[in-house]
């Protein structure tokens, strides 16, 4: 039977999901395997050097640069206290005496010879690494972190804004057709992950976040809604740092597009449980979804890795897609055929195509390129 | 290289895919490009090395070409009848390609000649550092620590001129202590290429923390730019270090008889010698998913840049962000709304291995790439200058035309050569939108030819010309370029329906066409590049084809799939503010162009 190679957002009721938590450099691991971890304990620990700050030693004692060893009191890697001397001149009169004090708590990074300048570091800043997600302790990467493990229903979103986030999950709308809209969100909202159906707009964006919901997940929105919220336009998709109170994820895309009915489902059942959410997204080689974890209180030998069920096979004739480009964009149907020769299309362009039954019967011809599988839902 | 080559093998790594092309020598002595296959690159997991993708590229020309090419993992050589081939050379621009700092004195001066160096090596440049660039020394150090490049290529001062600035950056650089993006264990290659006088205190610096390497000077004084010598190291250090720390390539090292190029040198290699041979003016243009190069050679003066988030998917939203949404819909010929654009070039944005379904989504991507084909040659224009800071002696006629160092070099009408390549320009269903994509675009001005890359196999060609410059040549001419035609534009600008040209086409063995044509027009005649045609042009007052004002032309033109093209549209091209009548104006030079079906 011919299939194909294509790429896919996951959506698993039942998976065990491992997360590698490593340190952007080596600090100190602070759980041991076997640890159970919730997803605000910190697991590691380290310090990251600080801004740093340059002081013109030559200049302000009127010294030739190459003497500057020959004035200064601190000797490389010292450290030093804010007010404290740096360096001094030597003046015939002791009324001339004029000394340097480091405007900062540091150390003293370098002395140069040439430029007569120094370097002076701040303080190392703390750097805390969370367990995101609650689950085992089942391995240690010494120095770097831990990857933790657990049950759990996994989906994928197609784009995210925002960071980490964890809080309960709570259905604001009754069905994925239904908008969210900006009533829907109260004061008790607060702390937690809100899903809605097919559509918000930026004002319910703002009231979600001034109701200190931590996260937002959605079907669909206007590209033009999250420009209004942010402030500036998203150019390239590779986002998670942005500065905003509550993570979104867009399980869809843009537009209003109704959510999809399994995933809808999936945080039906999973209402009133905590999630850990990332809106975190890298569309490039290396691609990185948006994600939304609920772990589940099940023995992890019953279900199996999300990354074991990754779809190197292909879909086959008989498998469910979804459809990502006009003129169907949004719409769900099955692979009636997987033709191997190349079809004119409107275009003039000659592609590789696939025909698709639509929920209502209809049998629609498109590219292969236009059509995403959703894991978990074939297999 | 001396040994005889008949058949060779070729592969680019790109981002996405692993593309192969077989090339023989046939019986007359001529080489041809014989059969191409593809398949996706393999840098990222589950599979984690690059010559899987290669090997399956490859069996797919073993299955087309019933040539046996491989023995399980191995490449074949030489090449004996039907089995194995001589050579086996390849391009790389997988994992992001090669990411690049450029640091100098003075951000007009030494740092603009660094980033040269660095784009001619085919690098990406993630930032230029420079001792008057604004920024307070931790903000710089910042900035390099936050970056993890590939690479970091270090100049300033003139041979004999600042050593101060120069030390200083280089300690920047050493407070940074920057790791590079691939590899942990390894010391991040820094190429200093700066004032001779400063190397011993740079070396005091930096060679305890990272991995120096000290080159010529790029600018020994401020009348010479010397770039090859460090454009040499980028390209060695590219595959010593920092490729063979990305999987699979140690392997793939081996494999190759000439050093892997980094794909964008490899194409402005063969930009150089097509200019060079042919002793003309050439730009090129490689147009992608993420980034979009542009090539130019001028009076032998070879340019490269490269617009980093600029291209038809990954960054396609960028294109939007940067030009605006207006920029963008003024070509497309029928309504849509801003909130409409907005949102289907952000679900490409997010999904962008799709492809145009519907000719309104082809029309739109259409005016995406002519956005980012301009703003990337605007770009192109801006680092492609003369030498700042240089001393002119000057005339007193000098002096009234008010010439200043580090103008463009491009001069439109001095181009004889325009090549696109890419998916969006290769792949277009018809070539003629291949042709107006590009005139739109750079706008030539009096008499252009134009081409595109068949396939897209410019890279392959650019490291066999580094082999074989002759079998590089002949695939190039006979099966890489496809002619599109010629274009003939005037410069100047007028009143719509203003008369502006008089011209006639003689072919050879055909009767004459004759045609006057007014402001704001477009024609194209068929003419093939195996007819021999002669043009004449007489321009009205005002207006110019490459001669001056009013003056008049005469001269061969060159056919090609498309034909000749005369546009009488002006330069500047501006198309008519008043929604309704600009829709009008795009659907009539659509017509006469035969870029769509009716839709």
């Amino acid at each position: 039977m011919a299939h194909l190679y294509t790429p896919g957002l996951q959506v698993f009721e039942k998976t065990l999901v491992q997360k590698h938590r490593t340190l952007p450099i080596p600090g100190e691991v602070l759980v041991k395997t076997g640890d159970f971890v919730k997803a605000e304990d910190i697991i590691a620990r380290t310090e990251i050097p600080n801004e740093v700050i340059e002081l013109n030693i030559a200049n302000l004692l009127s010294i030739e640069p190459e003497d500057i060893h020959d004035y200064m009191l601190k000797k490389e890697k010292e450290p030093v206290k804010e007010g404290e001397p740096l360096a001094v001149n030597k003046p015939l009169l002791k009324w001339f005496k004029k000394e340097i004090p480091s405007p900062i708590d540091g150390t003293v990074e370098s002395i140069n010879k040439v430029t007569g300048k120094i370097l002076l570091r701040k303080p190392p800043r703390h750097v805390d690494l969370s367990g995101y997600l609650d689950g085992k302790v089942v391995e240690i990467e010494p120095n770097l972190g831990a990857m933790i493990e657990c049950s759990a229903t996994y989906i994928q979103g197609i784009f995210g804004i925002g960071g980490e986030q964890s809080g309960i999950l709570e259905m604001v709308v009754a069905s994925p057709g239904q908008p969210l809209e900006e009533n829907m969100i109260k004061p008790e909202h607060a702390g937690k992950v809100l899903v809605g159906g097919s559509y918000l707009d930026e004002k319910s964006l703002k009231r979600a976040e001034e109701m200190g919901v931590k996260g937002l997940i959605i079907g669909g929105l206007d590209a033009n809604c999250i420009k209004a919220w942010l402030g500036y336009e998203i150019g390239v998709a590779i986002t998670g740092d942005e500065d905003v109170k509550t993570t979104l994820i867009v399980t869809e895309g843009f537009g209003e597009i109704a959510m999809a009915g399994r995933t809808f489902e999936l945080f039906q059942a999973a209402q009133g449980k905590r999630v850990s959410i990332s809106g975190r997204t890298q569309i490039r080689a290396g691609v990185m979804r948006p994600e939304i974890i609920i772990p589940l209180a099940e023995d992890k030998d019953s279900v199996v890795k999300s990354s074991d069920k990754s779809n190197e096979a292909g879909v086959k004739e008989g498998d469910i897609v979804r459809i990502i480009r006009e003129p169907y964009f949004g719409m769900l149907g099955r692979i009636k055929s997987l033709p191997s020769e190349l079809l004119l299309i409107e275009t003039e362009a000659k592609v590789r195509v696939m025909e698709v039954t639509l929920d209502d019967g209809k049998i629609i011809t498109l590219p292969r390129a236009n059509i995403e599988i959703i894991e978990g839902i074939n297999r | 290289m001396n040994k005889e080559l008949n058949v060779i093998i070729a592969t680019d790594c790109g981002s996405t895919t692993t593309k192969a092309i077989l090339i023989e020598k046939m019986p007359n002595g001529e080489y041809r490009q014989t059969y191409r296959g593809e398949a996706p690159t393999t840098v990222e997991s589950p599979y984690n090395d690059v010559t899987c993708g290669v090997l399956n590229a490859i069996a797919e020309i073993e299955e087309l070409s019933g040539r046996k090419i491989l023995d399980n993992e191995k490449i074949i050589t030489p090449a004996n009848g039907k089995n194995g081939v001589d050579i086996y050379i390849s391009t790389s621009s997988a994992g992001g390609g090669l990411q690049m700092l450029v640091a100098g004195a003075v951000k007009s001066m030494t740092a603009e000649s660094a980033q040269r160096a660095a784009l001619g090596g085919g690098a990406i440049v993630m930032d230029i550092l420079a001792s008057n660039d604004g920024r307070l020394p931790h903000q710089k150090i910042e900035r390099i620590r936050g970056f993890r490049p590939d690479m970091i290529l270090l100049s300033g001062g003139t041979d004999g001129g600042t050593i101060t600035h120069v030390v200083e950056l280089a300690e920047y650089i050493a407070a940074a202590n920057p790791r590079p993006r691939l590899g942990h264990t390894f010391r991040l290659p820094v190429i200093y290429a700066g004032n001779k006088s400063a190397r011993e205190e740079v070396r005091k610096v930096l060679e305890n923390i990272v991995d120096l390497v000290i080159t010529d000077n790029l600018r020994p004084t401020l009348e010479v730019e010397n770039l090859q010598p460090a454009r040499q190291k980028i390209q060695d250090l590219f595959m010593e270090h920092v490729m063979a720390q990305a999987p699979g390539y140690g392997k793939l090292k081996t494999w190759v008889e000439v050093p892997i190029m980094p794909t964008p040198a490899a194409v402005g290699y063969l930009i150089e010698k097509v200019a060079k041979n042919l002793n003309i003016n050439v730009i090129g243009v490689d147009i992608g998913g993420a980034t979009t190069d542009v090539f130019s050679v001028f009076g032998e003066v070879f340019n490269r840049t490269v617009s980093a988030n600029m291209g038809m998917s990954y960054s396609v939203s960028n294109v939007l962000a940067e030009a605006g949404v207006e920029n963008v819909l003024r070509w497309v010929p029928f309504e849509l709304t801003e909130k409409d654009v907005n949102n289907r070039i952000k679900n490409k944005m997010i999904r962008p291995t799709t492809i145009p379904q519907t000719m309104k989504e082809l029309v739109l991507e259409q005016a995406i790439c002519r956005e980012a084909l301009r703003l990337s040659f605007i770009q192109h224009k801006l680092l492609a200058v003369g030498l700042k800071g240089v001393q002119q002696s000057r005339s007193i006629a000098d002096s009234f035309l008010q010439v200043e160092s580090g103008q463009t070099l491009i001069n439109m009408k001095d181009l004889d050569l325009l090549i696109g390549s890419g998916g969006v320009l290769s792949h277009a269903p018809r070539r003629v939108q291949s042709m107006l994509l590009m005139i739109d675009a750079f706008q030539p001005e009096g008499i252009t030819r134009l081409a595109v890359d068949s396939i897209f196999m410019m890279p392959h060609l650019g490291v066999l010309a580094a082999v074989n410059e002759t079998a590089a040549t002949e695939v190039f001419e006979k099966d890489c370029l496809i002619n599109l035609g010629t274009c003939v534009a005037i410069r100047g600008e007028g009143k719509y329906g203003q008369k502006c040209l008089d011209y006639r086409l003689d072919i050879a063995g055909k009767s004459s066409i004759e045609g006057s044509m007014t402001y704001g027009e477009l024609v194209m005649h068929p003419l093939t590049l195996e007819e021999k045609a002669k043009i004449t042009l007489s321009p009205a007052k005002g207006f110019d084809v490459g001669e001056g004002p009013g003056k008049s032309k005469e001269t061969d033109i060159q056919g090609g799939v498309v034909g000749v093209v005369i546009d009488t549209r002006g330069r500047p091209l501006c198309l008519a503010t008043d929604p309704a009548e600009r829709i009008k104006q795009l659907n009539q030079w659509n017509q006469v162009m035969g870029m769509y079906p009716s839709f």
